[in-house]
């Protein structure tokens, strides 16, 4: 088995137990990165010789230290919105062509702490505005399964990267759904923690009271894993929770998990996620998110997870949240305005992009502005200045910030009846590349299922439930189902995603998928076992 | 002709005396290298977020009790959005509504010495920006600008007066109050020079006795009393020429040019900037709590009006005294401590507004770097008293204590300066000169009774005025008024 291939996890063990170097491993995925960069277009900057270096000193801690690291050697892709010390970092934006910062994020210094390998910065929509990576300042990244398709977004360049196998696990950032819909349009497992749960030191703000770094995986014991490594309080981030983190990974029982990392082994308290951990649980599914304009096959698949959910003993129900539909309008008032105030220090004063020959400073701004900004994030500087201006305040940002209190307050009625609340991510799989690009708010009606847990708080965890044909062919694409618990409850995501990833036994998804590998395989394990379910 | 009636507000910035900057580690030392004491933070990168220095959250809190404010229970910073090449993120975090302190009033004594009450509207927490440096003569003139960050991220708190000032003496009173009080708790060096303390000013006219205000011009970034005063009376002036004349004031931020001594429009209303504030997304509401306020509270020193009516009140000082000495926290300190050691208030106040003070002058230094003690001084004036040494003498003494430090009775001693109180000695002395100067004697038994200053001047003169004076005159009455 090729390094590329394996779990993030059998990786930090290969590694801690010496029978692969860290740079073996990076090799191997620097040559994944050569054979699906040229199709995917997944990484705005691959850091080849950084990656190397970071190797060679993983290597020299395992041998000097004799530790064992929870990521030793596990090449992670990280969204290009992260800042990296020494690496360029754009926000997939012109305006920061070029921009190398002189400081980690809190997230990456817990990668390398970790013994993780940064092997690149990923494509986004710029500034993380989008669906799609369509809005990328540099170029559209291109779903795995169809390169015709979009991967979603924002954090589109991180879900191809990991599906492609050119990165282990990955980080993107959430302010409405920008990692759970990219993990559901690429079959991953994708976790938007709690609002807190994770520094936010070093990553570009979009929209500060939404936004939270995310991760990926192919699996849901990875995505836990790197969900661990990066959680926990920091005293640069002044919203950052203090609370104590799980091994979230530890906490799943079955197969080959966390202890075999040799981190923390036994010291987590271990509770099983089988079907004893089902039983009694309390699911909610609340009936506006399948009144979204969901497409059946979506809708039938979550049923199908509710079902699992059933058989294995837990309490479905179906539940109502009243406020869910102010959600996206409230979403598109809310993020713009602290946008537009997050954007303002891109001026071409201090870094980035500045506009040559402008006759005074104001020009400067504007000139720099106008070339450095692509045309969506514009747009939403506009509507959120406009929102934040003096007599519209209190019609829109007030507003808007009085109705997120009272769909936060549906949240916390829910959860005094439910452990977890079910929904699809997605209402459809991956859109095609300028299918939706003309028409904004069927683009901005991407986040309907998922802006939600963004403007309430809350962790919410979406991993693939199933393959649905697509034009009547041989194509299959991966739907998503959503899985939403309350603050800091992210171990309850895992554990019943856990159970429901082993029930649901899809096929493929644990290895790396490109269109390119021979088709025949998913299509031949799909077909297969298609008239059962 | 209409009498109009000035009404002035003042918006009073002070940098506070933190070691760091608000929302990062860098140091706060004036006078370093351009763009030495940043770092990604106060740059504004992408990424960085902002941590709220306690300590200056501790001084802000500080002033508001100082002022009699109320202190919030819920803190909460705003963003003030504009674009300027010094505000490296494109906005201040600054205050609005939930400002750390509420209400309260700063004590000023008019001209007419009447005590007034000017209200504080609020004291609210920000951050100051960078400094720009443009090339050329003027701003409109300058080909490039340079860009300083070393203040950027500084704390201050700016201090919003209601419009309750009337004149321009009031505007300085409240002025001078203020940085009394803020040198007081310690959290300023209000040090103007190093732009530490600056001013806004709003000021409109109405006529006399109405309530209604009239229409307002806000000058900007003043940074001197001197200059506060040299624009109201400008504006005073230029507002009345206007309405004398039918004009009106138009709503509008001036700049003042102390050179020029004039003002100039800066952006009228029209052009005025919308900040569109909103809650701090990145910082929490700070919450203060009852325990931590009261702790700070338990750290205020006596502040100056408390002070001052000790003085006038316990002490029987003059109001004027008690004024000067209780606005100079160091004087004030001075005089409570020699209370300790020699028990005349008066006296005290006296030797400090008097000699002390001139002395300190002389030297441009201050009360807190005299050599000598407060126990010195009292020892100096419990001599006075006991006769020891003359009030004269004692000014001799005191330049020595001033200059050395040396305790007043090892100066008299060493330098023989214990005054002669020896009557038998005094007496051989007083008889001779008496019968050596019949015609005088005469003269001041013939009722001149200035004739009796030439004998005790002698006296004084061979005792190189170490007689006691008052004995000495008691002798020479005696020695001529007897001598028939």
């Amino acid at each position: 088995m090729r390094p590329n291939e394996m779990s993030a996890r059998q990786i930090a063990r290969v590694v801690n137990r010496g029978e692969m170097s860290p740079t073996e491993i990076v090799g191997d995925f620097l040559k994944k990165i050569a054979e699906t960069e040229p199709e995917y277009h997944a990484y705005i900057t691959v850091t080849q010789e950084d990656a190397l270096r970071q190797a060679a000193e993983v290597a020299d801690r395992l041998v000097k230290g004799g530790e064992k690291l929870p990521l030793a050697g596990v090449p992670v892709a990280v969204k290009d919105n992260i800042c990296t010390k020494g690496v360029q970092t754009t926000c997939g934006s012109k305006i920061l062509a070029g921009f190398v910062p002189p400081y980690d994020a809190t997230v990456v210094a817990k990668l390398r702490e970790a013994g993780a390998i940064i092997i690149g910065k990923t494509n986004m929509d710029e500034f993380a505005m989008g669906s799609s990576t369509e809005n990328s300042g540099y170029f559209t990244s291109r779903n795995p399964y169809d390169p015709a398709r979009v991967p979603g977004g924002s954090s589109g360049g991180s879900a191809v990267a990991v599906r492609c196998g050119s990165a282990a696990v990955g980080l993107g950032t959430e302010t409405g759904g920008s990692v759970r819909q990219p993990a559901a349009f690429c079959g991953l497992v994708g976790l938007k923690p709690t609002y807190g749960r994770v520094s936010r030191y070093g990553v570009a703000a979009f929209a500060s009271s939404l936004d939270q770094v995310g991760t990926f995986g192919r699996d849901i014991a990875d995505c836990a894993l790197l969900s661990s490594v990066i959680s926990g309080y920091d005293a640069n981030d002044s919203t950052a929770l203090d609370a104590p983190v799980p091994l979230y990974h530890e906490l799943l029982s079955g197969t080959e998990n966390g202890a075999g990392t040799g981190v923390g082994a036994g010291t987590g308290t271990v509770v099983g996620a089988g079907v004893d951990g089902i039983r009694g649980l309390r699911v909610g599914v609340p009936k506006e998110y399948f009144q979204t304009g969901v497409e059946p096959e979506v809708a039938a698949a979550v049923r199908h997870c509710l079902d699992i959910l059933s058989a294995m003993g837990a309490i479905v129900e179906e539940t109502t949240m009243p406020h869910t539909e102010y959600a996206l309008p409230v979403y598109y008032v809310i993020a713009p305005a602290e946008a537009s105030s997050n954007l303002a220090r891109y001026d071409g004063v201090r870094y980035g992009w500045r506009s040559g020959n402008s006759p005074n400073v104001m020009e400067m701004y504007c000139n720099t502005r106008d070339e450095g900004f692509g045309p969506e994030v514009k747009r939403r500087i506009m509507i959120g200045t406009y929102a934040l201006s003096s007599g519209y305040y209190e019609a829109y940002y007030l507003r808007a910030m009085k109705v997120r209190r009272l769909i936060r307050d549906d949240f916390d009625a829910a959860f005094k009846r439910y452990d977890v609340l079910v929904t699809p991510t997605t209402t459809a799989p991956a859109f095609k590349i300028g299918e939706l690009s003309e028409d904004l708010l069927a683009m901005y009606r991407s986040d309907i299922c998922t802006a939600t847990a963004n403007l309430a708080g809350i962790p919410a965890l979406s991993m693939p439930c199933k393959f649905v044909k697509v034009g009547g062919g041989r194509q299959y694409l991966p739907v998503s189902v959503q899985l939403m618990a309350n603050v800091l409850r992210e171990d309850l995501l895992f554990r019943v995603g856990y159970a429901l990833q082993e029930e649901l036994a899809l096929p493929g998804l644990k290895q790396p998928y490109t269109h390119l590998q021979p088709q025949g395989d998913l299509y031949t394990q799909l077909e297969g076992r298609g008239d059962r379910r | 002709m209409t009498t109009w009636e000035p009404v002035i507000g003042l918006e009073v910035h002070a940098e506070l005396a933190t070691r760091t900057k608000l929302f990062c580690a860098c140091p706060t030392e004036f006078g370093a290298e351009p763009n030495t004491l940043v770092c990604p933070r106060c740059l504004g990168m992408p990424g960085t977020l902002p941590v709220l220095n306690k300590q200056a959250l501790e001084f802000a809190i500080r002033a508001g009790l100082a002022f009699d404010c109320q202190i919030a229970e819920h803190i909460v910073f705003e963003r003030k959005n504009y674009f300027y090449p010094d505000l490296s993120k494109g906005y201040q975090i600054s205050q609005l509504s939930q400002a750390v302190a509420t209400g309260g009033q700063v004590n000023i004594v008019t001209d007419d010495g009447n005590e007034k009450q000017i209200h504080i509207t609020q004291i609210q927490l920000e951050e100051e920006a960078g400094k720009s440096i443009h090339g050329g003569a003027t701003i409109r003139e300058a080909t490039f600008t340079l860009e300083d960050f070393n203040r950027c991220g500084i704390p201050l708190i700016e201090i919003i007066s209601e419009p309750e000032m009337h004149s321009v003496e009031e505007a300085k009173a409240y002025l001078e109050k203020l940085k009394t009080v803020l040198l007081y708790i310690g959290v300023s060096d209000c040090k103007m020079e190093e732009g530490s303390l600056r001013c806004d000013v709003n000021i409109s006219l109405r006529e006399a006795g109405s309530d209604r205000l009239g229409r307002r011009a806000e000058i900007k970034n003043l940074n001197s009393f001197r200059a506060v005063v040299n624009v109201l009376e400008y504006e005073i002036q230029r507002q009345t020429e206007l309405l004398n004349s039918g004009g009106t004031v138009a709503r509008e931020t001036r700049t003042w040019d102390e050179g020029r001594g004039e003002s100039f429009s800066m952006r009228s209303k029209e052009e005025a900037h919308d900040y569109r504030f909103f809650p701090e997304p990145d910082l929490a509401p700070v919450e203060p709590g009852q325990a931590w306020i009261a702790e700070i509270k338990a750290t205020l020193p006596e502040l100056p009006d408390i002070k001052r009516r000790r003085y006038v009140e316990e002490y029987g000082l003059p109001l004027y005294d008690a004024e000067l000495i209780s606005g100079n926290r160091e004087m004030a300190d001075f005089f409570d401590k020699t209370l300790q050691y020699y028990k005349d208030p008066k006296a005290i106040s006296n030797w400090l507004m008097g000699e002390v003070s001139r002395l300190n002058n002389q030297a441009e230094t201050g009360f807190d770097k005299l050599r000598f003690s407060p126990q010195q001084l009292g020892e100096l004036l419990a001599m006075i008293d006991n006769g020891q040494i003359s009030t004269k003498i004692a000014k001799t003494v005191l330049e020595e204590m001033f200059a050395s430090g040396t305790a007043p009775a090892s100066i008299v001693e060493a330098r023989g300066l214990m005054q002669i109180s020896d009557q038998g000695a005094l007496e051989t002395m007083i008889n001779s000169l008496v019968d050596a100067n019949p015609g005088p004697a005469e003269d001041y038994r013939n009722g001149r009774d200035k004739a009796l200053g030439f004998f005790v001047g002698q006296i004084m003169k061979e005792t190189k005025g170490r007689a006691n004076p008052v004995l000495v005159t008691d002798l020479l009455k005696e020695a001529i008024l007897g001598k028939k």
